[in-house]
C-alpha cells in the first residue's frame, strides 16, 4: 500500500512541477546558438505566453515565488536589468488574477486578443523601465519585434499547452 | 507540516503575490545600486549551465557542420565555382603577401626592429548565444585551469569579434563589437586616422569621433588601435561603409551572426607571469 502511495505522490509532484520546469528548460535551450532567428525575443515571448496561459487556466501551477524565480532566470540569461522581468511577470500574473473569472470561459480568439493587449502594456513597461534604469534612449525597433513575435507565438504555444493542461500537468489525474 | 485554519491560509495565499512583487522591486533596486551583484549571479549561472549548454549544443553543431546539412548539398555546385574563383584570387594575393613579407623583413632588419611578443592564445567554442534585446554577447568554454582572462581579445578566422568581459571557472562571456555598450578605439586607413567604433545593436557598428577634416572614406580598412591599452595595434576589424551621408559604419570581417569557434588572445598576460608570481 505504501509503495502505491509513494508513486502517486511522486506523480502528483511531477504534475505540479511540470509547468515551471518546462518553462525553465525551454528558456535555457533557447540559448543554443543558431537555433531560431530573434532568439532573445522568442525566449521572452515564450515565458510571457506561458505565464499568461498557466495563470489563466491553472493558477495553482505557477505560484508567485516560482514566477519570480523564472523572471530572475530570464533576466540573468537575457542580460536585462536584474529583477526587471520578475516584476513584469508578477504584474502580468496579478492583472490576470483580476480578470481571470471573466476570461476563462471565453473562446480562443478573445483570449488571444487580451494577450495581445497584455503584451503591448508589458512591452511598453519594459521599454520605459530599461530607459529609466540605463538612463538612455534605446532604439525601439528590437522591442517592437519582440512584441510582435510574442503575440505570434501564443497560438503555436497554446496548442501544446492545452494538451499538457489536460494531460501531463493535471494533478487530478494523479 | 504546519496546520493552519482555512481563513489564515487564504490570507497567506493572497499575500504571496504582493510580497514577491516587493521582493522583486527590491532586487531591481539592489541590482541598480550594485552592478557586481548581477555580474556575479550571471557568472555563477553561466558556469553552472556550461555542461548543459555543451551537451545541448553538440547535436545542433553536428547537424550544421556534418553530413546532415541538407541545405549544403543544394548549394554544392555554386559553392564550388565560387571557391575555385576565390582560390585563384587568393593564389595571386599569396604571391603579393610573400613579396611583402620579404620586403618587410628586409626593412625591419635595417631598422633594428624589436618584435612584439607573441600573445598567449587558445581556441574556445561558442556554447550559448546570450544576447538580449539590447545586448550582444556569447558564452564560450575555457580550459579548466585558465586564469582570469578578462580583456582577452576574441577573433574568428577573419577579424575581431569582441572582448572578454566576464570569466568564471569554465566559461567566459564575450561582449561583441556590435553591442550597444561596446567602444573600440580604431585606426582607419593607411595613415591610421583615429576614431572610436561604437556598437549600435545592429550588424554594423558606427564610427564616431573621427577628425572632421579627414572623414573615413568608403572601403577603407579599419584596424584596432592601441589607444586605451586593451587592444593591440593592427588587428583587422572591417571596412568603412556609408549607410547615409556623414554616418560611416564598419562592416565587420568577422561573421558576427554565425560564431562557432573563437580564438582568445591575451595581450596583457605574459606567459611567464604566473610562474614568477607563484614562486616567492
Amino acid at each position: 500500500m505504501e509503495g502505491v502511495e509513494f508513486w502517486r505522490g511522486l506523480d502528483r509532484v511531477a504534475r505540479h512541477a511540470l509547468p515551471a520546469v518546462s518553462i525553465a528548460i525551454v528558456m535555457i535551450l533557447l540559448a543554443i546558438p543558431g537555433l531560431v532567428p530573434l532568439q532573445a525575443g522568442v525566449r521572452v515571448g515564450f515565458v510571457m505566453a506561458s505565464v499568461y496561459f498557466w495563470s489563466l487556466y491553472r493558477p495553482a501551477a505557477l505560484p508567485a515565488p516560482l514566477v519570480a524565480v523564472l523572471g530572475v532566470l530570464l533576466d540573468l540569461l537575457g542580460a536585462s536589468p536584474l529583477g526587471l522581468w520578475a516584476v513584469l511577470l508578477l504584474l502580468e500574473q496579478a492583472a490576470m488574477a483580476t480578470i481571470r473569472r471573466a476570461l476563462v470561459r471565453r473562446g480562443f480568439l478573445m483570449v488571444w486578443l487580451v494577450f495581445a493587449g497584455f503584451v503591448a502594456v508589458l512591452t511598453a513597461a519594459e521599454y520605459a523601465a530599461r530607459a529609466v534604469l540605463d538612463l538612455a534612449m534605446l532604439p525601439p525597433a528590437p522591442i517592437l519585434a519582440q512584441g510582435i513575435v510574442t503575440i505570434l507565438i501564443y497560438p503555436l504555444l497554446a496548442v501544446a499547452l492545452i494538451r499538457a493542461h489536460r494531460g501531463a500537468a493535471a494533478p487530478e489525474q494523479a | 507540516m504546519l496546520r493552519l485554519s482555512i481563513p489564515v491560509r487564504q490570507a497567506l495565499s493572497r499575500l504571496t503575490l504582493p510580497v514577491m512583487l516587493i521582493v522583486s522591486l527590491g532586487l531591481v533596486l539592489a541590482g541598480r545600486a550594485d552592478r557586481h551583484l548581477g555580474d556575479t549571479l550571471r557568472t555563477g549561472l553561466d558556469d553552472a549551465l556550461t555542461p548543459l549548454y555543451r551537451a545541448a549544443a553538440a547535436p545542433v553543431a553536428e547537424v550544421e557542420q556534418g553530413r546532415g546539412a541538407i541545405g549544403d548539398w543544394f548549394r554544392l555546385h555554386a559553392d564550388n565555382a565560387r571557391l575555385v574563383a576565390e582560390n585563384d584570387q587568393l593564389k595571386r594575393w599569396r604571391a603579393v603577401a610573400l613579396a611583402l613579407a620579404a620586403q618587410n623583413d628586409a626593412l625591419k632588419s635595417q631598422l633594428h626592429f624589436v618584435p612584439t611578443p607573441t600573445p598567449n592564445f587558445f581556441a574556445a567554442r561558442v556554447i550559448a548565444d546570450l544576447g538580449g534585446l539590447y545586448a550582444r554577447s556569447v558564452l564560450v568554454t575555457i580550459p579548466r585551469d585558465a586564469h582570469d582572462i578578462v580583456n582577452a581579445i576574441a577573433m574568428d578566422g577573419s577579424g575581431v569579434v569582441g572582448r572578454v568581459v566576464q570569466s568564471g571557472a569554465r566559461s567566459a562571456r564575450v561582449l561583441l563589437i556590435t553591442d550597444l555598450n561596446s567602444r573600440v578605439p580604431v585606426a582607419i586607413g593607411q595613415h591610421g586616422a583615429r576614431a572610436i567604433m561604437e556598437g549600435q545593436n545592429s550588424a554594423t557598428p558606427r564610427l564616431i569621433y573621427w577628425a572632421p577634416g579627414n572623414p573615413p572614406r568608403e572601403g577603407q580598412i579599419v584596424l584596432t588601435s592601441a589607444v586605451g591599452g586593451v587592444f593591440p595595434y593592427g588587428l583587422p576589424v572591417g571596412t568603412v561603409h556609408y549607410d547615409g551621408k556623414n554616418d560611416p559604419v564598419v562592416r565587420p570581417f568577422a561573421g558576427m551572426t554565425r560564431l562557432r569557434v573563437l580564438r582568445l588572445f591575451e595581450y596583457d598576460h605574459q606567459p611567464g607571469a604566473d610562474v614568477a608570481a607563484a614562486t616567492p
